[in-house]
């Protein structure tokens, strides 16, 4: 999964790719913060999701493959 | 998802819209043409400062006045803590909304709501708005983005620090929010370019334009049960917004619908019903509010205004080396301008290796700023296109192919990350090009632009049911006003699955107690949402008409199918029985097990990204700097046109709202910071009568996780056209324009200067 500047400077030490296991979106953001405590807060907030490209704009359970790439963006809205 | 075969009956056709008739007669109702009986006139105060803090508001001689039944501030409704600023995951801040609604502590801008009054006619409730005593501290104020970054600027907000930094910052800003994407190395992107193209750009605000006013009527009964009558672009939404501003639960009131006359983003958000209900609710008396021209103008909407800085280096053979971008973006008096969706959709067209964006949201002394079509994404791309047009002419190189060249494709990494599945931005790209407008040739003192945009769509919750009358016709409810023809493709869509005529079939809107949550028409999502729901709603049927028949038939259901409107035995090994229709099966109804009745309830998902290409033609006068649009053609994936008709109008309103905003549209604020064209005489948006027939290609590339192919087409359409015009401009003059809006003096003064 692939965090944004500011998450990986602030939780990752600069490392913007990192490999979860996760079956869905509340495992993953559960892993990640487990091993990057407060992230999950933040990742919780309001923000979106592109599983393999698509967009959710309000994940939770959506699954996750064994290969998906994962990528967490700002809060979304049309007109 | 197996997308079924493009041999429809009724989806990709015209037919009329249901709700046709009464609005071309001025029969519809939309949110001012409601009355009740004993209904009060609702007023609000607002602040004619741009800063201050409320020092204290004295409302007890304009309560006093005969014929006042109610007055409001923001001491009648809760504060609702920081720690409880969201309802659910919606990235709505609900805390700002309640300080936007009737403000709290300070005034944050022209027209920021103080007070609200209900009274027994027009002229007591503005008696008793002039009854109201203010008592303001006036504060320094400011306007503009830029200035609002400077640290001597004024602090709107002592909470606010900026979100997205590292460290986090030891004292307050304007600054809310800091976003960056990245991709590959841009410094080497550069290092590798033979041509490096860095403008900056600025654009005003503007606002979305709709006809119809904000308008609303509260009516609260003796048990606290009250009704809500209103114009949105989402009633269960409005529902949810005034249950959480005001602290009631959701099943004490009910919304209803009205008929919308334009929202494109700017009625997403609450502003009158809260307070309609809550004076409603204190005086026990039905309240009417709508909202003058003015008002609309100085505390509804308008999206950002910007300033954004293009870098962009190309190769020799016309591939993209580096892109980087940095966007400002108004948010008015509280955080939440688009930037992140502007940051995310600029360089989307294109398969960047290198790039970086950095986006700023900023807060100033200017109505909190809304949705508006697309939102951040035009603004982006009137840098990124126009900086795009002038390395194809550096290079020269055909625009068109330029793009082409660097077009996205299936499986290009985003420049915002994720990797596009199935899209056709490159199918827009060469209809635009094999379109006759771009060949044919141009008169003296015009110019032709291109320009491409982007946009995600989304999918969201709908609720939708499909009952089956008596007779064999049928009624199709959902949940989602009908801005922009979706009644007519909720139809269609219900005619396709149970095979009957599209007449056969009538759409209702229903209120928020009539149906399951439904989310806002907004984000190009409802023909996809809600056209899901009425789909799986209609095969619900199908299921029960196939078993109905079975029943008559006294055969298995599984030997049974439905197919062009009748049920049939599967095979002759079924048996022999003629064809049942619809109407055969209906009237059995109550014979067979009771009511026909289908029901659907989902969170869709899968809803495709768009893509649009635009070709601009412009005439210019030297003169008098005045622009005129001689023609000009919009190309768009549709994925699969549900209503051609209805996605035409989409493009070609798009369109128009973007040539108002390339040409004419501002804000414009005095120097004491007060709006000052606050109505449609000085905030000049185009008619009919300033442009030519916008011409429409609808280029459909089957988004595969729609049963029909359906993509979001109400928002991309206004993404290219700034970009477009200016392209033009700079065609027919070769003057470069880096600030909207290209105004007849903007523009002379540019000719002038020769830059």
């Amino acid at each position: 999964m692939v965090l944004t500047n500011w998450l990986n400077q602030r939780f990752t030490d600069g490392e913007p790719e990192i490999e979860v296991s996760a079956g869905t979106v509340r495992q993953l953001i559960a892993e990640l913060d487990g091993r990057f405590p407060g992230i999950g807060a933040e990742l919780e907030g309001g923000m979106a999701v592109a599983i393999d490209g698509e967009i959710f704009p309000d994940p939770f359970l959506e699954p996750i493959r064994a290969d998906s790439e994962v990528f967490f963006l700002p809060p979304l809205e049309g007109g | 998802m197996d997308i079924e075969a493009p041999s429809y009956k009724w989806v990709g056709t015209r037919p009329v819209r249901p709700d046709g008739i009464d609005k071309v007669t001025g029969r519809a109702m939309f949110g001012a043409d409601f009355s009740l009986p004993d209904m009060l006139t609702g007023k609000i105060l607002r602040s004619p400062h741009p800063h201050a803090r409320l020092v204290s508001i004295d409302v007890s001689k304009a309560a006093a006045l005969r014929g006042v039944k109610a007055v409001a501030t923001a001491a009648d409704i809760p504060e609702i803590p920081v720690d409880n600023a969201f309802v659910g995951d919606a990235p709505t801040n609900f805390r700002h909304w309640s300080s936007n609604v009737l403000a709290r502590e300070k005034v944050l801008y022209d027209g920021h709501a103080v007070a609200a009054v209900a009274a027994t006619s027009p002229a007591i409730a503005d008696a008793a708005l002039a009854l109201i005593e203010v008592d303001y501290e006036v504060l320094p104020h400011v306007i503009d983005v830029k200035d609002a970054m400077r640290d001597d600027a004024p602090v709107l907000h002592d909470d606010l620090f900026t979100a997205g930094v590292e460290p986090k910052p030891d004292k307050p800003s304007n600054v809310a929010k800091r976003v960056e994407f990245t991709l590959g190395n841009t410094e080497a992107g550069f290092a590798e370019a033979d041509v490096v193209v860095e403008r900056a750009f600025r654009t005003k605000a503007v606002h979305q334009g709709y006809i119809e006013p904000h308008a609303v009527i509260a009516n609260t009964a003796e048990d606290g049960q009250s009704q809500v009558w209103c114009p949105s672009q989402g009633h269960f939404m409005i529902r949810a917004a005034c249950a959480k501003l005001l602290g009631i639960e959701i099943s004490q009131f009910r919304v209803f619908p009205a008929e919308i006359g334009g929202g494109f983003g700017g009625k997403i958000n609450p502003y009158l019903e809260p307070v309609a209900l809550l004076l409603s609710r204190k005086s026990g008396r039905p309240v009417k509010m709508v909202m003058t021209r003015a008002e609309v103008f100085r505390a509804t909407g308008p999206t950002s205004g910007a300033a954004l800085t293009v870098k962009i280096g190309a190769l020799k053979d016309g591939r993209i080396a580096a892109a980087e971008a940095t966007l400002t973006f108004e948010a008015g008096a509280f955080p939440g301008s688009p930037v992140g969706a502007g940051c995310m959709t600029g360089f989307a067209p294109y398969d960047i290796t290198n790039v970086k964006i950095v986006g700023y949201d900023v807060v100033s002394n200017r109505p909190k700023c809304c949705a508006y079509r697309a939102p951040g994404a035009p603004i982006a791309a009137y840098g990124i296109e126009s900086v795009l047009d002038e390395i194809a002419q550096r290079l020269d190189l055909d625009p068109i192919d330029f793009r082409l060249k660097n077009a996205a494709k299936e499986g290009t990494k985003a420049a915002y990350g994720p990797q596009f599945g199935k899209i056709g931005c490159i199918e827009t790209l060469t209809a635009a090009k094999d379109h006759p407008h771009y060949g044919a040739p141009l008169g003296p003192n015009q110019g032709r632009g291109v320009a491409a945009g982007f946009w995600f769509n989304f999918a969201g919750q709908a609720s939708a049911a499909v009952n089956v009358n008596e007779d064999g016709t049928a009624i199709v409810t959902y949940g989602n006003p009908d801005i922009g023809g979706t009644r007519a493709s909720m139809a269609q869509i219900a005619a396709e699955v149970l095979g009957i005529d599209y007449d056969k079939i009538r759409p209702i809107v229903a209120d928020t107690s009539s149906i399951g949550f439904n989310d806002i028409t907004a984000g190009s999502k409802t023909t996809f949402t809600a056209g899901l729901a009425v789909h799986e709603a209609a095969k619900d049927v199908v299921g029960q008409l196939r078993e109905r028949a079975a029943k008559m038939w006294d055969i298995s259901v599984d030997a049974v199918v439905w197919e062009n409107g009748v049920a049939r035995p599967a095979s002759s090994n079924a048996g022999d029985f003629d064809p049942l229709a619809l109407a055969d099966i209906a009237a059995m109804a109550g014979k067979t097990g009771g009511p026909i009745s289908g029901h659907a309830s989902l969170a869709a998902t899968g809803a495709g990204p768009t893509f649009a290409a635009h070709i601009c033609d412009v005439e210019v006068d030297q003169d008098t700097g005045r622009i005129t649009v001689v023609r000009y053609t919009a190309v768009q994936d549709a994925g699969r046109a549900i209503h051609p008709s209805y996605v035409e109008g989409q493009m070609q309103g798009g369109v128009v709202q973007g040539i108002g905003w390339a040409l004419n549209e501002e804000y414009i604020y005095g120097s004491d910071g007060r709006l000052q064209n606050p109505g449609f005489l000085d905030y000049r948006i185009p008619v009919a009568s300033d442009l030519p027939m916008i011409d429409t290609v609808i280029v459909e590339v089957p988004n595969p996780n729609h049963p029909y192919g359906v993509r979001g087409v109400g928002e991309v359409p206004i993404v290219p056209p700034m970009a477009a015009v200016t392209n033009a401009v700079a065609s027919a003059t070769g003057v470069r324009m880096t600030e909207l809006p290209m105004s007849p003096p903007r523009l002379l003064a540019a000719l002038e200067n020769g830059s």
